[in-house]
């Protein structure tokens, strides 16, 4: 589904991931773990399609298809997500408005019809139901004054209404309690199939527990250094990171 | 009639300013230049009485010896008052008592602007007074109107037909001398709408007038006149559009608004004149003077969306003369290319316990300059007078200007006067917040832009604040970059 083959980007002339390699197959849940300032966010703006970055080398590969030049909005079109680590705020565009608008303009750039009122509206309700969001919170404008829990749950409510093919969460579980944690994780693995994948980026094995990977990569400084099954989360959640840069030291 | 994303799609692909066509419609037209002569020769084509002549003189007196305001903060080369030709009447006069007898030309030009008459008939409750270069072409809904006792006609037919209620009231408000293009409006106004509510009687429908310039080099003067009695209620819609023209188009409108004791005013505008291309060349210079009063218990509220002409200078005001009297003024500008608007309210309570809200919501991009300017006057025998004020501006880009002029003046300890002001830009973490959930830039501002105007759009009538969302978003078109 999703290949990503020597990629570099930097920002304002710095560069920040030099050469990620990375294949998803459809089905699958990948997670990348890495210490603060190894480029996590980084390559997941870069998937979305973020020009603040400079893609200096390198391909993303989406369904067969280089997307590498493609604008955020025709990515999303073909069925990327990216679930913000800080989403923004729309002052005056209610939750719903926003979803609407999103799964609407998605349609038409796929050449289909707007989905219908009704359809729209049911389908509103069994996602904000999914993720126990109440009704109130549909007509609040679009993450002003939203909570850090509220905020990620209108991110996994987004998810669910869109149906994407490639889901990245950046950063999900921080500012989380551990009741949301379970809310927005439940909801991610309930539209898991094996015609979707999921990239998630973290910091802590804690999301995994209830995410649970088939892949887990450690980015340092750029690079995937290691991958590894879910029990590589742990080890890393036991021991840190350094470990692994003394590993990476010693076969230089 | 909801309007479709379909066609927003196609609207933002035009470019250019879409009402900008020019009917060719025979005029009956006046040389050039303004003197005493001419300030006659109108009253006369209008067949107007000796008071209103006289009225019309005494005004033009007064403008002769008033100097043209600078204060506002825009920038323009100043009309030239002597090339101005003062009166211009379609041809095809008298006025028709079928759509069948209107000249196919007119109709033409309405199905265009998307509002034929046919269309609006049928449409539920809207009364049309369409007024096409000054004079009144077509008028329907009236005996429904006249049912009720209500007179919703010309400004002239007033003239003639209730002279006593015109002569009572007309400058009551806005007074010929108050300043220089009202003294000009009130020698020279070729026409407009007059309406008057009876006592008790709330007005069923809303009430709209298409205002149009449509003669080249003519200058528009429209007077407006709305006198609700005591206990009336009445909505009122107005919207502008003009073809496209190189040079500029002076619009001088004078609108008074009284609502006597416990009578409410609704009045509400969407205002598109060419706002002159994007090298800033040609547009409509809008100079309006709109003001009501109230007495007491009475509520006069003004919406306003404006987002056309070259320059804008417009502040629609409410005297709170009444004890209990309350005045709102919600408002939004949109400035674009070249634009310049100054325009705000005053909010002037004399009685007692009179409130006021002003929302104000200025939207400026490409190299336009957008200012707020209001006066909250509070009078010395204007107890427990209250106010609320909202400014909130909004920037695209950073070679435009928001400015923001809030004078108040309390004369009473026990006013209360609040005010609050903000200023956004419409940031690229949000355009790409928008992006990644497959909203194009464009649509992403008109998204965000309609949330920020959302408190003001939701004041007006509903077939109104769709017009005006589609407005908002034609008008940004072409501002991302």
């Amino acid at each position: 589904m999703l290949q990503i083959k020597n990629l570099h980007a930097s920002v304002e002339g710095q560069a920040i991931l030099k050469g990620i390699n990375l294949e998803i197959k459809p089905g699958e849940v990948h997670a990348i773990m890495g210490p603060n300032g190894s480029g996590k966010s980084t390559l997941s703006s870069v998937i979305a399609g973020n020009e603040d970055y400079e893609v200096t080398d390198g391909d993303i590969i989406f369904e067969r298809a280089n997307i590498s030049e493609l604008s955020p909005d025709e990515r999303a079109h073909r069925g990327i997500f990216l679930s913000f680590q800080y989403p923004v705020e729309i002052p005056g565009v209610s939750v719903t408005n926003f979803i609407k608008t999103s799964i609407n303009q998605i349609r038409i750039a796929r050449g289909q019809e707007e989905m219908p009122a009704n359809e729209m509206l049911k389908k509103i309700k069994e996602k904000a139901e999914l993720l126990e969001m109440d009704r109130k919170f549909l007509s609040r404008s679009l993450n002003e004054g939203f909570s850090g829990g509220e905020k990620k749950r209108n991110e996994i409510f987004q998810m669910a209404m869109l149906e994407p093919k490639l889901a990245i969460l950046d950063e999900t579980d921080s500012g989380l309690d551990i009741d949301a944690l379970r809310v927005v994780s439940n909801g991610v693995n309930k539209l898991r199939s094996k015609d979707n994948a999921v990239l998630v980026i973290t910091h802590y094995q804690r999301l995994l527990d209830y995410i649970v990977p088939d892949v887990v990569h450690v980015l340092m400084d750029g690079r995937i250094v290691k991958t590894g099954d879910k029990e590589l989360a742990k080890e890393l959640e036991e021991r840190g990171y350094d470990w692994i840069k003394e590993e990476l030291a010693a076969s230089v | 009639m909801a309007y479709t994303e379909e066609q927003l799609e196609k609207d933002l692909k035009n470019k250019k300013y879409e009402y900008g066509f020019y009917t060719d419609i025979e005029s009956d037209k006046f040389p050039v230049g303004l003197n005493e002569d001419i300030v006659r020769a109108i009253s006369a084509k209008k067949e107007e009485p000796e008071w209103m002549t006289e009225w019309r003189l005494e005004a033009f007196r007064n403008w002769v010896q008033m100097e043209e305001p600078e204060w506002a903060n825009v920038h323009y080369e100043k009309p030239d008052f002597q090339n101005i030709s003062y009166y211009s009447a379609p041809n095809s006069k008298p006025k028709y008592e079928s759509l069948d007898e209107v000249d196919p030309k007119l109709l033409e030009t309405f199905e265009k602007l998307g509002i034929s008459l046919d269309e609006q008939k049928k449409l539920a409750g809207v009364a049309m007074d369409v007024v096409v270069d000054s004079v009144s072409v077509a008028t329907s809904f009236k005996e429904t109107l006249a049912e009720k006792g209500i007179i919703f006609c010309s400004i002239s037919e007033a003239i003639q037909k209730y002279p006593e209620l015109v002569k009572k009231y007309i400058g009551s408000v806005v007074p010929p001398k108050d300043n220089f293009y009202a003294a000009l409006n009130s020698a020279v106004f070729s026409d407009g709408s007059f309406c008057y509510i009876p006592k008790g009687v709330r007005c069923p429908m809303e009430l709209s007038t298409y205002f149009r310039i449509n003669e080249a080099g003519t200058g528009q003067f429209e007077r407006t006149l709305r006198i609700a009695d005591e206990s009336s209620y009445v909505s009122y819609l107005e919207g502008c559009t003009a073809p496209m023209r190189d040079e500029n188009q002076l619009h001088a409108a004078v609108v008074e608004l009284i609502a006597l004791d416990n009578a409410e005013i609704k009045y509400s505008t969407v205002q598109n004149w060419f706002p002159g291309d994007e090298e800033g060349k040609g547009g409509v210079f809008n100079f309006v003077t709109k003001r009501g009063i109230c007495e007491k218990n009475a509520k006069i509220s003004w919406t306003q969306v404006e987002t056309g002409s070259a320059v804008t200078w417009k502040y629609p005001s409410c005297i709170l003369k009444g004890d209990n009297s309350v005045g709102e003024f919600y408002s939004i500008a949109l400035t674009n290319h070249y634009q310049q608007a100054d325009t705000g309210t005053k909010m002037v309570h004399i009685g007692k316990n009179t409130k006021s809200t002003i929302i104000s919501k200025g939207i400026s991009a490409g190299k336009s300059q957008n200012s707020y300017r209001g006066l909250v006057q509070i009078n010395s025998r204007a107890h427990n007078a209250r106010n609320f004020s909202q400014c909130d501006s909004l920037l695209m880009g950073n070679k435009c200007g928001a400015h923001t002029f809030p004078y108040i003046e309390a004369k009473n300890k026990t006013a209360q006067v609040e005010h609050e002001a903000t200023t956004s830009k419409i940031g690229e973490d949000q355009i790409f917040y928008c992006n990644q959930r497959g909203i194009d830039e464009e649509k992403a501002i008109a998204l965000i832009v309609n949330g920020f105007s959302k408190e003001v759009l939701n004041k007006l009538p509903m077939e109104f604040a769709v017009e005006a969302q589609k407005l908002l978003e034609i008008s940004l078109e072409g501002s991302v970059g």
